[in-house]
Protein backbone atom coordinates (compact mmCIF):
# COMPACT_ATOMS: atom_id res chain seq x y z
CA UNK A 1 0.00 0.00 0.00
CA UNK A 2 2.46 2.68 1.10
CA UNK A 3 5.28 1.07 -1.35
CA UNK A 4 2.56 2.33 -4.45
CA UNK A 5 1.85 5.55 -2.77
CA UNK A 6 5.35 6.35 -2.89
CA UNK A 7 5.90 5.57 -6.20
CA UNK A 8 2.82 7.11 -7.67
CA UNK A 9 3.76 10.57 -5.64
CA UNK A 10 7.86 10.06 -7.59
CA UNK A 11 6.05 9.21 -11.10
CA UNK A 12 3.47 12.55 -10.83
CA UNK A 13 5.49 15.48 -9.62
CA UNK A 14 3.08 17.46 -11.17
CA UNK A 15 1.57 19.76 -8.47
CA UNK A 16 -1.96 19.72 -10.48
CA UNK A 17 -5.03 17.57 -8.60
CA UNK A 18 -5.49 16.00 -12.05
CA UNK A 19 -2.77 13.86 -14.38
CA UNK A 20 -3.80 12.74 -17.27
CA UNK A 21 -6.26 9.81 -17.57
CA UNK A 22 -5.39 7.16 -16.70
CA UNK A 23 -7.25 2.94 -16.95
CA UNK A 24 -9.21 2.82 -13.67
CA UNK A 25 -6.87 1.35 -10.86
CA UNK A 26 -8.13 -2.23 -9.72
CA UNK A 27 -8.64 -1.34 -5.96
CA UNK A 28 -9.25 -4.78 -4.35
CA UNK A 29 -7.82 -8.20 -4.52
CA UNK A 30 -3.98 -7.46 -3.98
CA UNK A 31 -1.83 -9.99 -2.41
CA UNK A 32 -0.04 -7.04 -0.12
CA UNK A 33 -3.35 -6.73 1.00
CA UNK A 34 -4.19 -10.37 2.09
CA UNK A 35 -0.71 -10.71 3.65
CA UNK A 36 -1.79 -7.24 5.74
CA UNK A 37 -4.84 -8.51 7.09
CA UNK A 38 -3.02 -11.63 8.00
CA UNK A 39 -0.39 -10.01 9.94
CA UNK A 40 -3.18 -8.02 11.56
CA UNK A 41 -4.92 -10.75 12.81
CA UNK A 42 -1.78 -11.96 14.20
CA UNK A 43 -1.01 -8.97 16.20
CA UNK A 44 -4.04 -9.26 17.58
CA UNK A 45 -3.96 -12.97 18.84
CA UNK A 46 -0.18 -12.51 19.83
CA UNK A 47 -1.16 -10.75 23.71
CA UNK A 48 -3.33 -13.85 24.29
CA UNK A 49 -0.25 -16.22 23.94
CA UNK A 50 1.41 -15.92 26.93
CA UNK A 51 -1.88 -16.47 29.13
CA UNK A 52 -2.93 -19.65 27.10
CA UNK A 53 0.76 -20.69 27.51
CA UNK A 54 0.89 -19.87 31.11
CA UNK A 55 -2.17 -22.27 31.87
CA UNK A 56 -0.85 -24.85 30.82
CA UNK A 57 2.55 -24.72 32.36
CA UNK A 58 4.11 -25.54 35.48
CA UNK A 59 7.17 -23.12 36.74
CA UNK A 60 7.47 -21.42 33.73
CA UNK A 61 10.07 -19.02 34.24
CA UNK A 62 11.79 -16.57 32.39
CA UNK A 63 14.03 -17.42 29.86
CA UNK A 64 12.17 -20.59 29.03
CA UNK A 65 10.07 -19.83 25.96
CA UNK A 66 7.73 -23.48 25.90
CA UNK A 67 7.66 -24.63 29.49
CA UNK A 68 9.57 -27.16 30.61
CA UNK A 69 6.99 -28.59 32.39
CA UNK A 70 3.29 -28.89 31.13
CA UNK A 71 0.35 -28.87 33.66
CA UNK A 72 -2.83 -29.07 34.15
CA UNK A 73 -3.06 -27.95 37.76
CA UNK A 74 -4.18 -24.36 36.98
CA UNK A 75 -7.12 -25.56 35.54
CA UNK A 76 -7.92 -28.03 37.87
CA UNK A 77 -7.87 -25.21 40.54
CA UNK A 78 -10.17 -22.98 38.59
CA UNK A 79 -12.14 -24.81 37.61
CA UNK A 80 -12.91 -26.89 41.13
CA UNK A 81 -16.64 -26.69 42.10
CA UNK A 82 -15.53 -24.94 45.59
CA UNK A 83 -13.41 -21.92 44.38
CA UNK A 84 -14.64 -18.64 43.00
CA UNK A 85 -14.55 -19.50 39.64
CA UNK A 86 -18.25 -20.40 39.11
CA UNK A 87 -19.59 -18.30 41.32
CA UNK A 88 -17.90 -15.64 40.00
CA UNK A 89 -18.89 -16.48 36.29
CA UNK A 90 -22.30 -16.72 37.46
CA UNK A 91 -22.27 -12.53 38.99
CA UNK A 92 -21.02 -12.04 35.84
CA UNK A 93 -23.49 -13.44 33.66
CA UNK A 94 -26.46 -12.46 35.76
CA UNK A 95 -25.37 -9.30 36.26
CA UNK A 96 -25.06 -9.17 32.51
CA UNK A 97 -27.87 -10.71 31.31
CA UNK A 98 -29.90 -8.09 33.57
CA UNK A 99 -27.91 -5.15 32.06
CA UNK A 100 -28.08 -6.00 28.75
CA UNK A 101 -32.29 -6.90 29.33
CA UNK A 102 -32.97 -3.66 31.07
CA UNK A 103 -30.83 -1.61 28.39
CA UNK A 104 -32.92 -3.02 25.51
CA UNK A 105 -35.97 -2.61 27.16
CA UNK A 106 -35.32 1.26 27.70
CA UNK A 107 -33.09 1.34 24.59
CA UNK A 108 -36.02 0.60 21.88
CA UNK A 109 -38.36 3.51 22.48
CA UNK A 110 -35.44 6.22 23.14
CA UNK A 111 -33.61 4.99 19.82
CA UNK A 112 -37.16 5.05 17.99
CA UNK A 113 -37.70 8.43 18.86
CA UNK A 114 -33.84 9.86 18.45
CA UNK A 115 -33.66 7.84 15.27
CA UNK A 116 -36.95 8.46 13.48
CA UNK A 117 -37.57 12.22 14.80
CA UNK A 118 -35.67 15.56 14.58
CA UNK A 119 -36.84 17.90 17.48
CA UNK A 120 -35.90 21.35 19.57
CA UNK A 121 -33.43 20.03 22.01
CA UNK A 122 -32.07 16.68 20.27
CA UNK A 123 -28.56 17.59 20.69
CA UNK A 124 -28.81 18.59 24.37
CA UNK A 125 -30.71 14.99 24.86
CA UNK A 126 -28.64 13.10 23.06
CA UNK A 127 -24.99 15.07 25.22
CA UNK A 128 -27.44 14.04 28.31
CA UNK A 129 -27.54 10.50 26.72
CA UNK A 130 -23.83 10.18 26.45
CA UNK A 131 -21.54 12.03 28.71
CA UNK A 132 -21.65 8.76 31.16
CA UNK A 133 -19.46 7.20 28.50
CA UNK A 134 -16.88 10.14 28.78
CA UNK A 135 -16.69 10.48 31.98
CA UNK A 136 -14.01 8.52 33.97
CA UNK A 137 -15.81 5.74 35.92
CA UNK A 138 -13.96 6.25 38.89
CA UNK A 139 -15.26 9.30 39.42
CA UNK A 140 -18.85 7.70 39.02
CA UNK A 141 -17.79 4.99 41.55
CA UNK A 142 -16.72 7.63 44.44
CA UNK A 143 -19.36 10.25 43.38
CA UNK A 144 -21.76 7.57 44.38
CA UNK A 145 -20.05 5.61 47.01
CA UNK A 146 -21.58 6.75 50.01
CA UNK A 147 -24.90 7.47 48.62
CA UNK A 148 -25.24 3.77 47.56
CA UNK A 149 -24.37 2.61 51.14
CA UNK A 150 -26.87 4.98 52.67
CA UNK A 151 -29.46 3.65 49.90
CA UNK A 152 -28.42 -0.23 50.84
CA UNK A 153 -27.72 -0.99 47.49
CA UNK A 154 -24.24 -0.99 48.37
CA UNK A 155 -22.39 -4.65 47.86
CA UNK A 156 -26.25 -5.96 45.93
CA UNK A 157 -26.53 -7.31 42.85
CA UNK A 158 -29.17 -4.31 41.97
CA UNK A 159 -26.57 -1.64 42.78
CA UNK A 160 -24.34 -3.27 40.89
CA UNK A 161 -26.47 -3.73 38.03
CA UNK A 162 -28.01 -0.12 38.59
CA UNK A 163 -24.31 1.75 38.21
CA UNK A 164 -23.60 -0.97 35.25
CA UNK A 165 -26.86 0.54 33.49
CA UNK A 166 -25.72 3.84 33.25
CA UNK A 167 -22.69 3.17 30.92
CA UNK A 168 -24.71 -0.15 29.06
CA UNK A 169 -27.65 2.12 28.72
CA UNK A 170 -26.10 5.19 26.46
CA UNK A 171 -24.50 2.04 24.15
CA UNK A 172 -28.10 0.23 23.28
CA UNK A 173 -29.45 3.89 22.42
CA UNK A 174 -26.74 5.17 20.27
CA UNK A 175 -27.03 1.65 18.49
CA UNK A 176 -30.73 1.40 17.93
CA UNK A 177 -31.12 5.29 17.28
CA UNK A 178 -28.80 4.49 14.50
CA UNK A 179 -31.21 1.74 13.67
CA UNK A 180 -34.00 3.66 13.59
CA UNK A 181 -32.45 6.16 11.56
CA UNK A 182 -32.66 3.61 8.82
CA UNK A 183 -36.14 2.30 9.40
CA UNK A 184 -39.30 3.00 7.54
CA UNK A 185 -42.31 3.55 10.25
CA UNK A 186 -44.85 3.44 7.17
CA UNK A 187 -44.55 -0.41 6.90
CA UNK A 188 -45.99 -0.09 10.67
CA UNK A 189 -48.73 2.02 9.31
CA UNK A 190 -49.78 -0.64 6.68
CA UNK A 191 -49.85 -3.21 8.91
CA UNK A 192 -52.19 -0.83 11.09
CA UNK A 193 -54.52 -0.49 8.51
CA UNK A 194 -54.85 -3.77 7.78
CA UNK A 195 -56.09 -4.19 11.59
CA UNK A 196 -53.05 -5.51 13.15
CA UNK A 197 -52.89 -5.01 16.70
CA UNK A 198 -50.04 -2.88 18.22
CA UNK A 199 -48.44 -5.89 19.24
CA UNK A 200 -49.00 -8.20 16.41
CA UNK A 201 -47.53 -5.18 14.23
CA UNK A 202 -44.22 -5.18 16.85
CA UNK A 203 -44.14 -8.90 16.52
CA UNK A 204 -44.46 -9.34 12.98
CA UNK A 205 -43.30 -6.35 11.83
CA UNK A 206 -41.10 -3.62 13.88
CA UNK A 207 -38.93 -6.90 15.71
CA UNK A 208 -37.78 -8.39 12.07
CA UNK A 209 -36.91 -5.17 11.23
CA UNK A 210 -34.89 -4.39 13.71
CA UNK A 211 -33.37 -7.86 15.18
CA UNK A 212 -30.39 -7.30 13.75
CA UNK A 213 -30.26 -3.78 15.50
CA UNK A 214 -30.98 -5.41 18.59
CA UNK A 215 -28.45 -8.26 18.55
CA UNK A 216 -25.73 -5.58 18.03
CA UNK A 217 -27.25 -3.52 21.02
CA UNK A 218 -27.43 -6.24 23.17
CA UNK A 219 -23.86 -7.72 22.34
CA UNK A 220 -22.34 -3.74 23.23
CA UNK A 221 -24.71 -3.63 26.24
CA UNK A 222 -23.55 -6.69 27.60
CA UNK A 223 -19.87 -6.50 26.83
CA UNK A 224 -19.80 -3.15 28.64
CA UNK A 225 -21.26 -4.55 31.68
CA UNK A 226 -18.85 -7.93 31.32
CA UNK A 227 -16.01 -5.99 31.50
CA UNK A 228 -16.50 -3.14 34.26
CA UNK A 229 -13.82 -2.95 36.90
CA UNK A 230 -13.91 -0.38 38.96
CA UNK A 231 -17.61 0.03 39.52
CA UNK A 232 -18.15 -3.08 40.33
CA UNK A 233 -15.22 -3.42 42.98
CA UNK A 234 -16.35 0.57 44.52
CA UNK A 235 -20.50 -0.30 44.70
CA UNK A 236 -20.28 -4.19 44.60
CA UNK A 237 -17.92 -4.05 48.16
CA UNK A 238 -16.60 -6.89 47.71
CA UNK A 239 -19.40 -8.47 48.04
CA UNK A 240 -20.73 -9.29 43.90
CA UNK A 241 -17.10 -10.56 42.91
CA UNK A 242 -17.51 -11.04 39.38
CA UNK A 243 -14.44 -12.01 37.05
CA UNK A 244 -13.13 -9.24 36.62
CA UNK A 245 -12.83 -8.99 40.03
CA UNK A 246 -11.32 -11.89 40.96
CA UNK A 247 -9.05 -11.65 37.86
CA UNK A 248 -7.13 -8.70 39.30
CA UNK A 249 -7.18 -10.13 43.04
CA UNK A 250 -5.66 -13.68 41.66
CA UNK A 251 -3.11 -11.47 39.51
CA UNK A 252 -2.37 -9.74 42.84
CA UNK A 253 -2.09 -13.51 44.38
CA UNK A 254 1.25 -13.95 41.71
CA UNK A 255 0.12 -17.19 40.45
CA UNK A 256 0.48 -16.73 36.40
CA UNK A 257 -0.88 -20.32 35.74
CA UNK A 258 -4.08 -19.72 37.64
CA UNK A 259 -3.99 -16.17 36.14
CA UNK A 260 -4.06 -17.32 32.81
CA UNK A 261 -6.54 -20.13 33.45
CA UNK A 262 -8.92 -17.29 34.87
CA UNK A 263 -8.56 -15.49 32.18
CA UNK A 264 -9.66 -17.50 29.09
CA UNK A 265 -12.63 -18.50 31.44
CA UNK A 266 -13.33 -14.57 31.19
CA UNK A 267 -12.67 -14.26 27.60
CA UNK A 268 -14.41 -17.84 25.97
CA UNK A 269 -18.19 -16.56 26.57
CA UNK A 270 -18.05 -13.35 24.99
CA UNK A 271 -16.22 -14.47 22.50
CA UNK A 272 -18.70 -16.62 21.81
CA UNK A 273 -21.54 -13.97 22.07
CA UNK A 274 -19.21 -11.81 19.03
CA UNK A 275 -19.49 -15.39 17.17
CA UNK A 276 -23.00 -15.33 17.32
CA UNK A 277 -23.21 -11.41 16.83
CA UNK A 278 -20.42 -11.06 14.44
CA UNK A 279 -22.42 -11.15 11.23
CA UNK A 280 -24.71 -8.44 12.23
CA UNK A 281 -22.00 -6.17 13.93
CA UNK A 282 -20.31 -6.22 10.73
CA UNK A 283 -22.76 -5.50 8.69
CA UNK A 284 -24.26 -2.87 10.94
CA UNK A 285 -20.51 -1.89 10.93
CA UNK A 286 -21.07 0.71 13.68
CA UNK A 287 -22.87 2.44 11.07
CA UNK A 288 -24.18 4.38 13.95
CA UNK A 289 -21.58 6.47 14.94
CA UNK A 290 -22.64 8.67 12.08
CA UNK A 291 -23.17 8.19 8.07
CA UNK B 1 -20.86 13.89 19.92
CA UNK B 2 -21.07 10.83 17.89
CA UNK B 3 -24.24 11.67 15.80
CA UNK B 4 -27.58 9.47 16.57
CA UNK B 5 -27.25 9.17 12.62
CA UNK B 6 -29.38 11.09 10.06
CA UNK B 7 -33.18 10.91 9.86
CA UNK B 8 -33.96 8.72 6.11
CA UNK B 9 -34.37 10.83 3.39
CA UNK B 10 -37.13 8.12 3.03
CA UNK B 11 -39.23 9.22 5.95
CA UNK B 12 -41.62 11.64 4.79
CA UNK B 13 -42.00 15.37 5.69
CA UNK B 14 -44.96 15.18 8.48
CA UNK B 15 -43.07 13.33 11.01
CA UNK B 16 -40.49 15.90 11.49
CA UNK B 17 -43.13 17.90 13.23
CA UNK B 18 -40.64 19.84 15.83
CA UNK B 19 -42.54 19.23 19.20
CA UNK B 20 -42.38 15.51 20.84
CA UNK B 21 -45.22 16.98 23.45
CA UNK B 22 -47.95 18.00 20.58
CA UNK B 23 -47.53 13.90 19.56
CA UNK B 24 -46.82 12.53 22.91
CA UNK B 25 -44.02 10.96 21.95
CA UNK B 26 -41.80 12.13 24.76
CA UNK B 27 -42.52 9.34 27.27
CA UNK B 28 -40.50 6.79 25.00
CA UNK B 29 -37.72 8.70 26.12
CA UNK B 30 -38.06 8.70 29.54
CA UNK B 31 -37.21 5.22 30.28
CA UNK B 32 -33.63 5.94 28.85
CA UNK B 33 -33.48 8.68 30.55
CA UNK B 34 -34.68 7.72 34.48
CA UNK B 35 -31.61 5.07 34.17
CA UNK B 36 -29.40 7.16 33.13
CA UNK B 37 -29.49 10.83 33.78
CA UNK B 38 -30.17 10.57 37.88
CA UNK B 39 -27.58 8.34 38.82
CA UNK B 40 -25.35 10.37 36.58
CA UNK B 41 -26.27 13.83 37.69
CA UNK B 42 -26.68 12.39 41.04
CA UNK B 43 -22.35 10.95 41.29
CA UNK B 44 -21.73 14.32 39.74
CA UNK B 45 -23.51 16.63 42.18
CA UNK B 46 -22.59 14.81 45.31
CA UNK B 47 -18.91 14.33 43.92
CA UNK B 48 -19.28 18.24 44.26
CA UNK B 49 -20.92 18.85 47.17
CA UNK B 50 -18.28 16.79 49.05
CA UNK B 51 -15.37 18.21 47.43
CA UNK B 52 -16.13 21.79 48.72
CA UNK B 53 -15.90 20.40 51.94
CA UNK B 54 -19.77 19.40 53.35
CA UNK B 55 -18.86 15.69 54.57
CA UNK B 56 -21.10 15.14 57.86
CA UNK B 57 -19.63 11.59 57.60
CA UNK B 58 -16.62 12.85 58.89
CA UNK B 59 -17.81 16.25 60.46
CA UNK B 60 -17.24 18.30 58.06
CA UNK B 61 -20.41 20.75 57.19
CA UNK B 62 -19.26 23.98 56.10
CA UNK B 63 -18.56 25.22 52.17
CA UNK B 64 -14.94 25.93 51.01
CA UNK B 65 -12.78 25.19 48.20
CA UNK B 66 -9.69 23.97 50.51
CA UNK B 67 -9.46 21.13 48.89
CA UNK B 68 -9.04 22.66 45.19
CA UNK B 69 -6.79 24.61 46.51
CA UNK B 70 -5.09 21.52 48.51
CA UNK B 71 -5.14 19.35 45.00
CA UNK B 72 -4.01 21.86 42.85
CA UNK B 73 -1.03 23.15 44.61
CA UNK B 74 -0.28 19.08 44.69
CA UNK B 75 2.73 18.41 42.45
CA UNK B 76 1.63 14.84 42.21
CA UNK B 77 -1.80 16.20 40.82
CA UNK B 78 -0.16 17.87 37.74
CA UNK B 79 2.32 15.22 37.24
CA UNK B 80 -0.52 12.91 36.92
CA UNK B 81 -2.44 15.47 34.59
CA UNK B 82 0.50 14.80 32.30
CA UNK B 83 0.73 11.29 32.74
CA UNK B 84 -3.29 11.00 31.69
CA UNK B 85 -3.18 13.79 29.00
CA UNK B 86 -0.13 11.56 27.10
CA UNK B 87 -2.03 8.69 27.75
CA UNK B 88 -5.47 9.58 26.80
CA UNK B 89 -3.64 12.11 23.39
CA UNK B 90 -1.43 9.31 22.55
CA UNK B 91 -3.89 6.28 22.35
CA UNK B 92 -6.10 8.19 20.86
CA UNK B 93 -3.45 9.45 17.98
CA UNK B 94 -2.35 5.89 17.43
CA UNK B 95 -5.14 4.29 17.30
CA UNK B 96 -7.02 6.17 14.76
CA UNK B 97 -4.15 6.17 12.45
CA UNK B 98 -3.49 2.42 12.63
CA UNK B 99 -7.67 1.54 12.61
CA UNK B 100 -7.68 3.97 9.38
CA UNK B 101 -4.51 2.04 8.39
CA UNK B 102 -6.00 -1.45 9.25
CA UNK B 103 -9.84 -1.07 7.87
CA UNK B 104 -8.06 0.03 4.36
CA UNK B 105 -5.67 -3.21 4.44
CA UNK B 106 -8.29 -5.64 5.49
CA UNK B 107 -11.55 -3.56 3.07
CA UNK B 108 -10.04 -5.65 0.24
CA UNK B 109 -10.44 -8.84 1.38
CA UNK B 110 -13.39 -8.36 4.43
CA UNK B 111 -15.93 -9.64 2.26
CA UNK B 112 -14.48 -12.71 0.94
CA UNK B 113 -12.89 -13.62 4.20
CA UNK B 114 -15.64 -14.10 7.01
CA UNK B 115 -13.06 -15.84 9.21
CA UNK B 116 -10.25 -12.92 8.57
CA UNK B 117 -13.30 -10.57 9.96
CA UNK B 118 -14.21 -12.05 13.00
CA UNK B 119 -10.60 -12.68 13.88
CA UNK B 120 -9.98 -8.95 13.22
CA UNK B 121 -12.62 -7.97 15.97
CA UNK B 122 -11.57 -10.65 18.38
CA UNK B 123 -10.77 -8.79 21.38
CA UNK B 124 -13.35 -5.95 20.90
CA UNK B 125 -15.27 -8.04 23.75
CA UNK B 126 -11.96 -8.62 25.93
CA UNK B 127 -12.05 -6.73 28.79
CA UNK B 128 -9.14 -4.07 29.27
CA UNK B 129 -8.36 -5.87 32.31
CA UNK B 130 -7.59 -9.35 30.84
CA UNK B 131 -5.84 -6.61 28.08
CA UNK B 132 -3.63 -5.09 30.70
CA UNK B 133 -2.46 -8.58 32.19
CA UNK B 134 -2.01 -10.19 28.68
CA UNK B 135 0.64 -7.14 27.92
CA UNK B 136 2.21 -7.65 31.68
CA UNK B 137 3.17 -11.29 30.05
CA UNK B 138 3.60 -10.08 26.53
CA UNK B 139 6.15 -6.85 27.37
CA UNK B 140 7.07 -6.84 30.80
CA UNK B 141 10.94 -7.94 31.46
CA UNK B 142 9.93 -11.73 31.81
CA UNK B 143 7.59 -11.46 29.12
CA UNK B 144 6.81 -13.52 25.51
CA UNK B 145 8.75 -11.04 23.72
CA UNK B 146 11.68 -11.15 26.04
CA UNK B 147 11.42 -14.83 25.98
CA UNK B 148 12.14 -14.45 22.24
CA UNK B 149 15.07 -11.66 22.31
CA UNK B 150 16.51 -14.22 24.88
CA UNK B 151 16.06 -17.34 22.74
CA UNK B 152 17.25 -15.41 19.83
CA UNK B 153 20.53 -14.17 21.74
CA UNK B 154 19.43 -10.46 21.49
CA UNK B 155 19.54 -9.96 25.05
CA UNK B 156 21.55 -12.24 28.47
CA UNK B 157 19.17 -11.34 31.05
CA UNK B 158 15.40 -10.32 31.79
CA UNK B 159 16.66 -6.92 33.13
CA UNK B 160 18.47 -6.22 29.70
CA UNK B 161 15.04 -5.99 27.90
CA UNK B 162 13.85 -2.06 28.17
CA UNK B 163 11.23 -1.51 30.49
CA UNK B 164 7.58 -1.03 28.85
CA UNK B 165 5.45 -2.05 31.98
CA UNK B 166 5.68 0.36 34.61
CA UNK B 167 7.48 2.88 32.57
CA UNK B 168 7.61 6.72 32.76
CA UNK B 169 6.11 6.80 29.04
CA UNK B 170 3.36 4.55 29.66
CA UNK B 171 4.45 1.99 26.58
CA UNK B 172 2.48 -0.74 28.04
CA UNK B 173 -0.44 1.04 28.65
CA UNK B 174 -0.28 2.35 24.96
CA UNK B 175 0.14 -1.55 23.98
CA UNK B 176 -3.05 -1.89 24.97
CA UNK B 177 -5.13 0.64 24.63
CA UNK B 178 -3.90 0.40 20.54
CA UNK B 179 -4.49 -3.43 21.08
CA UNK B 180 -7.82 -2.54 21.79
CA UNK B 181 -8.69 0.66 20.28
CA UNK B 182 -7.27 0.37 16.70
CA UNK B 183 -9.68 -2.68 15.68
CA UNK B 184 -12.56 -0.40 17.00
CA UNK B 185 -11.40 2.46 14.85
CA UNK B 186 -11.29 0.20 12.35
CA UNK B 187 -14.96 -1.32 12.58
CA UNK B 188 -16.19 1.87 12.71
CA UNK B 189 -14.42 2.91 9.29
CA UNK B 190 -14.88 -0.46 7.71
CA UNK B 191 -18.79 0.38 8.12
CA UNK B 192 -18.04 3.87 6.19
CA UNK B 193 -16.34 2.46 3.71
CA UNK B 194 -18.81 -0.76 2.99
CA UNK B 195 -21.60 1.95 2.99
CA UNK B 196 -20.34 4.43 0.48
CA UNK B 197 -18.14 1.48 -1.35
CA UNK B 198 -15.35 2.16 -4.05
CA UNK B 199 -17.35 4.37 -6.46
CA UNK B 200 -15.66 7.89 -5.35
CA UNK B 201 -12.18 6.61 -5.38
CA UNK B 202 -13.25 4.88 -8.77
CA UNK B 203 -13.89 8.00 -10.10
CA UNK B 204 -10.91 9.76 -8.49
CA UNK B 205 -8.62 7.26 -10.00
CA UNK B 206 -10.02 7.21 -13.40
CA UNK B 207 -9.77 11.06 -13.47
CA UNK B 208 -6.18 10.35 -12.48
CA UNK B 209 -5.73 10.83 -8.85
CA UNK B 210 -2.83 9.19 -7.63
CA UNK B 211 -3.51 6.68 -4.20
CA UNK B 212 -1.87 9.52 -2.25
CA UNK B 213 -4.29 12.01 -3.36
CA UNK B 214 -7.58 9.51 -3.46
CA UNK B 215 -6.70 9.02 0.37
CA UNK B 216 -6.51 12.35 1.15
CA UNK B 217 -8.59 13.92 -0.60
CA UNK B 218 -11.97 11.17 -0.86
CA UNK B 219 -11.11 8.23 1.55
CA UNK B 220 -9.84 10.53 4.45
CA UNK B 221 -12.34 12.98 4.25
CA UNK B 222 -15.37 10.25 4.24
CA UNK B 223 -14.31 8.55 7.16
CA UNK B 224 -13.92 11.47 9.29
CA UNK B 225 -17.35 12.39 10.30
CA UNK B 226 -17.94 8.99 11.34
CA UNK B 227 -13.87 8.32 12.89
CA UNK B 228 -13.83 11.71 14.65
CA UNK B 229 -16.63 10.31 16.82
CA UNK B 230 -14.88 7.37 18.02
CA UNK B 231 -11.45 8.77 18.56
CA UNK B 232 -13.09 10.70 20.78
CA UNK B 233 -14.77 8.00 22.32
CA UNK B 234 -11.07 6.47 22.49
CA UNK B 235 -9.40 9.55 23.95
CA UNK B 236 -12.09 9.78 26.85
CA UNK B 237 -11.66 6.61 27.44
CA UNK B 238 -7.79 6.14 27.52
CA UNK B 239 -8.18 9.56 30.06
CA UNK B 240 -10.48 7.99 32.66
CA UNK B 241 -9.43 4.59 32.47
CA UNK B 242 -8.92 2.80 36.12
CA UNK B 243 -7.76 -0.82 35.53
CA UNK B 244 -5.07 -0.02 33.07
CA UNK B 245 -3.13 2.42 34.41
CA UNK B 246 -3.22 0.18 37.58
CA UNK B 247 -2.27 -3.22 36.01
CA UNK B 248 0.31 -1.63 34.04
CA UNK B 249 1.43 1.96 34.53
CA UNK B 250 4.06 3.19 37.34
CA UNK B 251 3.24 3.47 40.80
CA UNK B 252 4.91 7.50 41.01
CA UNK B 253 2.99 9.21 38.89
CA UNK B 254 0.14 7.26 38.74
CA UNK B 255 -2.58 8.15 36.21
CA UNK B 256 -5.12 10.65 37.53
CA UNK B 257 -8.19 7.74 38.07
CA UNK B 258 -5.68 5.75 39.70
CA UNK B 259 -4.66 8.44 42.05
CA UNK B 260 -8.26 9.63 42.59
CA UNK B 261 -9.50 5.83 43.69
CA UNK B 262 -6.48 6.08 45.93
CA UNK B 263 -7.36 9.44 47.93
CA UNK B 264 -10.67 7.81 48.00
CA UNK B 265 -9.63 4.46 49.77
CA UNK B 266 -7.17 6.51 51.97
CA UNK B 267 -7.52 5.67 55.90
CA UNK B 268 -7.69 9.14 56.60
CA UNK B 269 -11.00 10.26 55.69
CA UNK B 270 -9.48 13.81 55.74
CA UNK B 271 -8.78 13.18 52.24
CA UNK B 272 -11.70 12.62 50.95
CA UNK B 273 -12.57 15.77 49.66
CA UNK B 274 -8.93 15.52 47.65
CA UNK B 275 -10.01 12.93 46.16
CA UNK B 276 -13.82 14.59 45.10
CA UNK B 277 -12.41 17.45 44.22
CA UNK B 278 -9.98 15.30 41.81
CA UNK B 279 -13.09 13.33 40.37
CA UNK B 280 -14.80 16.38 39.95
CA UNK B 281 -12.17 17.99 38.10
CA UNK B 282 -11.41 14.89 35.77
CA UNK B 283 -14.50 14.80 34.70
CA UNK B 284 -14.52 18.64 33.65
CA UNK B 285 -11.16 18.41 31.44
CA UNK B 286 -12.65 15.51 29.35
CA UNK B 287 -15.36 17.14 28.58
CA UNK B 288 -13.56 20.06 28.22
CA UNK B 289 -10.99 18.14 25.94
CA UNK B 290 -14.06 16.71 24.28
CA UNK B 291 -16.28 19.66 22.85
CA UNK B 292 -12.73 20.91 22.29
CA UNK B 293 -11.99 18.18 19.92
CA UNK B 294 -15.20 17.81 18.44
CA UNK B 295 -15.28 21.71 17.61
CA UNK B 296 -12.06 21.61 15.41
CA UNK B 297 -13.20 18.60 13.41
CA UNK B 298 -16.82 20.46 13.05
CA UNK B 299 -14.39 23.24 11.79
CA UNK B 300 -12.67 21.05 9.77
CA UNK B 301 -15.28 19.72 7.66
CA UNK B 302 -16.95 22.97 6.95
CA UNK B 303 -14.06 23.94 5.27
CA UNK B 304 -13.72 20.60 3.54
CA UNK B 305 -17.26 20.81 1.99
CA UNK B 306 -16.25 24.42 0.88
Amino acid sequence: MTATQETDRVTSPSPSPFRKPSRPRRLRGTRGGRIAAVLIVAIILLPLVPLVINSFARGYVFPQLVPAEWSIRAWRIVLATDGGTWEALGWSVGVAATVTALSLVVGVPAGRVLGLRSFRGKRLLEFLVLTPLLVPAVAVAIGLDITFIRLGLSGTFWGVVLVHLILAAPYAVLVLAGVFANYDADFEAQATTLGASTLNVFRHVTMPAIKPGLIVAGFFAFIVSWSQYVLTLQIGGGKILTLPVLLVSTANGGDASITGALTIVSVLPVVVLLAVASRHVVRAGLGTTGT
Amino acid sequence: MPSFGNRSLRTEPRRSAPSLIRDRSWPKLLPALVVIVPLFAAAFILAVIQSLGYFPLIGLRSFNVDAYRSLLGHGEFWQSLLVSTWIAVMAALLSTVLGIAMALGIRKIWRRSGRLAFLSQLNLPIPHVIGALAMVHLLGQSGLIARLGHATGIIEAASEFPAVVYDPFSVGILAEFVWKDAPFIAIVALGVLGTVGESYESVAASLGASSWQRLHHVTLPLLVPAVAPASVIVFAFAFGSFEVPLLLGQSFPSALPVLAYRLHTNVDLGVRPEAMALAVVMSLVVMAATLLYLALVRRLLRREKM
